[in-house]
């Protein structure tokens, strides 16, 4: 199963770009058939809120192929933020 | 660090505390969504009436897609200063805005000043909800024994559903209400009487505000804050930590990303979809919901319940599975339903009435003509055509025609039946997932980390599905349902991620 995720990490950092290149196309598309301000705004918003998601999900993607979901972890120790080496 | 769950008995009035005034922002914040046609022709430019919908739908989705910002900002404030102050907060925000909402003058008094105002105060409902949600479910968990959990949890859960009920039903009793000849209350409603139902949140925000006062603060949270362990900067803890950061992702893309779009789909956009697309009448479009939510409702405490005995995953998981396979059967259900096209009518019982009425000062006046036809499934279909007549002795050339059916009784109670299934499979991924959330995450940073995947699986992904389906089907105009394949494919998504990467524990400790 380790293995299945961390080759889906790969799939999810592809399908992010993907996705946003397909939503800037029709963006443009649709702008072109009615160039009137509200359809560019509408369009803009929706490239604005998707592209933080989009960058979210190559870097969950980069993390499974790293192996970090491998194991979640059980316990707040496991989460907190290790102290720097003396 | 010890902090012994809340008694039985108290459990219950914790419970009753977050719950009403969750329900009540919920509420606040639906009638807005559920007044979209109305809302459109009062406060965007009539000239296009599908544009004034998506401008109105724009609104409503503003309103989501603020709603992480006020995670982010309320839930660092719950982390800092503690759930009951921030719980007070968004309430008075939530009332106030949904308040002011009913007061805006609309466009043909104040130009576009109004559409303005209205955008601005339902992006300060987004806020407020932003910060309400994770502040409640945290606070009933952190009080929660661990093997009930889910349980008590799952009675937050219901008050989105409800707050949509609520709102449903005040707007009915409104539209009723207003005059004793039902056409002319309908009337007054469209005119003016739609503010009813946001005017009557500030009394429903005073309970609420009393209740809370009552409130003490969350135990675990005092404890923390006590022994000086609270985050410093949650914010940062949350998001700048990988082994925090990761876990927000999972939780957005293996979880509440599919959990909002189910949630949203199942209801508000299949009311849009019955009342826009089916063309169903008005108020059946929206009784059919409510009882759909009626029958449904039991099943979140059921399925939170059942989630302390199996785990939360495979329950959430296996709710997006039937939608993603049953989605489009369904709505192709609903407008066969509704379909008048095949049936054979009964010609001899047509009606049909006409109605002039003069234009004020000026010698114009409006026919109005409805046409009546009846068909043998027990389906009528209503024409009402509108011309314009001028003293000239011309008519208006494009009169304006909407067409609407009403669904004879067992029409009726199958789309009833066919939306409960998919509110069913609403409280099976929205049952379990505050509890599911609280287990994800340390105290010192739930509130900040568990707020903002909920409300981006929520605000941005699901808040989004009722605008970019009706978007879609202008765009691919030739398909009634292309517009499911937004909540399907994102759904599909989050199924295999949840599947393969979150496990199905329980954790026995939220109390560190």
């Amino acid at each position: 199963m380790n293995q299945v995720k961390r080759i889906l990490g790969i799939v999810w950092i592809l399908l992010a770009p993907l996705a946003i290149f397909y939503l800037v196309k029709t963006a443009i598309h649709e702008i072109e058939n009615k160039p009137v301000i509200d359809t560019k705004i509408q369009w803009l918003v929706f490239i604005i809120v998707f592209v933080p998601i989009a960058i979210g999900l190559v870097i969950f993607g980069y993390y499974a192929f790293r192996g970090e979901y491998d194991r979640l972890p059980e316990s707040s120790e496991e989460l907190e933020p290790k102290p720097p080496a003396p | 660090m010890n902090s012994t769950p809340a008694p039985e008995r108290g459990i219950w009035k914790i419970i009753s505390a977050s719950s009403v005034g969750t329900l009540i922002e919920w509420y606040d914040f639906y009638i807005f969504g559920s007044l979209a046609t109305v809302i459109a022709s009062q406060f965007f430019p009539k000239t296009n009436p599908t544009a004034a919908l998506l401008s109105t739908l724009a609104t409503f989705a503003a309103g989501f897609i603020v709603r992480p910002f006020g995670a982010l900002v309320f839930g660092r404030l719950g982390d800092l200063i503690g759930r009951k102050y921030t719980f007070l907060l968004t309430l008075i925000i939530m009332g106030g805005s949904t308040f002011a909402i009913g007061l805006v003058p609309g466009y043909e008094r104040i130009g576009f000043a109004a559409p303005l105002l209205v955008l601005l105060l339902r992006l300060m409902q987004g806020l407020a909800l932003g910060g309400e949600y994770g502040v409640a479910a945290t606070y009933v968990a952190e009080h929660s024994p661990p093997h009930r959990r889910g349980f008590f949890t799952s009675w937050i859960q219901t008050t989105a559903t409800l707050g949509l009920f609520l709102s449903l039903g005040v707007i009915l009793i409104a539209r009723h209400s207003l005059a004793p000849d039902l056409e002319t209350s309908i009337k007054k409603f469209n005119d003016w009487g739609w503010r009813i139902p946001f005017w009557a949140s500030i009394v429903l925000v005073a309970v609420s505000i009393y209740i809370r006062l009552k409130m003490k603060e969350s135990p675990l949270f005092a404890k923390l804050k006590s022994e000086g362990k609270t985050a410093s900067n949650p914010l940062k803890e949350s998001f700048a930590h990988k082994s925090n950061l990761k876990m927000v992702l999972l939780a957005l893309f293996g979880a509440t990303m599919g959990q909002g779009v189910v949630w949203y789909t199942g209801q508000f956009y299949a009311q849009s979809f019955v009342e826009n697309v089916c063309h169903v009448d008005f108020e059946q479009s929206r009784t059919i919901l409510i009882w759909s939510i009626l029958f449904a409702t039991p099943c979140f405490i059921l399925f939170g319940w059942w989630s302390d005995k199996v785990g939360r995953k495979w329950i959430m998981i296996t709710g997006m599975l039937l939608a993603v396979v049953t989605y489009r059967p369904l709505f192709n259900q609903l407008l066969k339903i509704s379909d008048v096209g095949a049936a054979k009518e009964l010609t001899e019982k047509k009606e049909i009435h006409n109605t002039l009425n003069l234009i004020p000062t000026t010698e114009n006046s409006i026919r109005i003509t409805t046409t009546k036809k009846f068909f043998e499934n027990g389906n009528a279909l209503v024409e009402t055509r509108t011309d314009s007549l001028f003293a000239n002795g011309k008519m208006s050339s494009t009169p304006l025609v909407k067409n609407t059916t009403m669904l004879g009784q067992s029409a009726y109670w199958e789309m009833v039946l066919i939306i409960f299934i998919m509110v069913l499979y609403v409280t099976m991924v929205y049952g379990p997932i505050a509890a599911f959330l609280v287990e994800l995450f340390p105290t010192r940073i739930r509130y900040t980390s568990m707020s903002l995947p909920y409300h981006i699986g929520n605000g941005v992904f699901g808040g989004l599905t009722p605008f970019i389906a009706t978007l879609l089907t202008t765009i691919y105009a030739g398909d009634k349902l292309v517009g499911l394949w937004y909540p399907i494919i994102v759904a599909a998504i989050c199924f295999v991620i949840g599947i393969v990467y979150i496990n199905n524990r329980i954790d026995p400790n939220v109390n560190d």
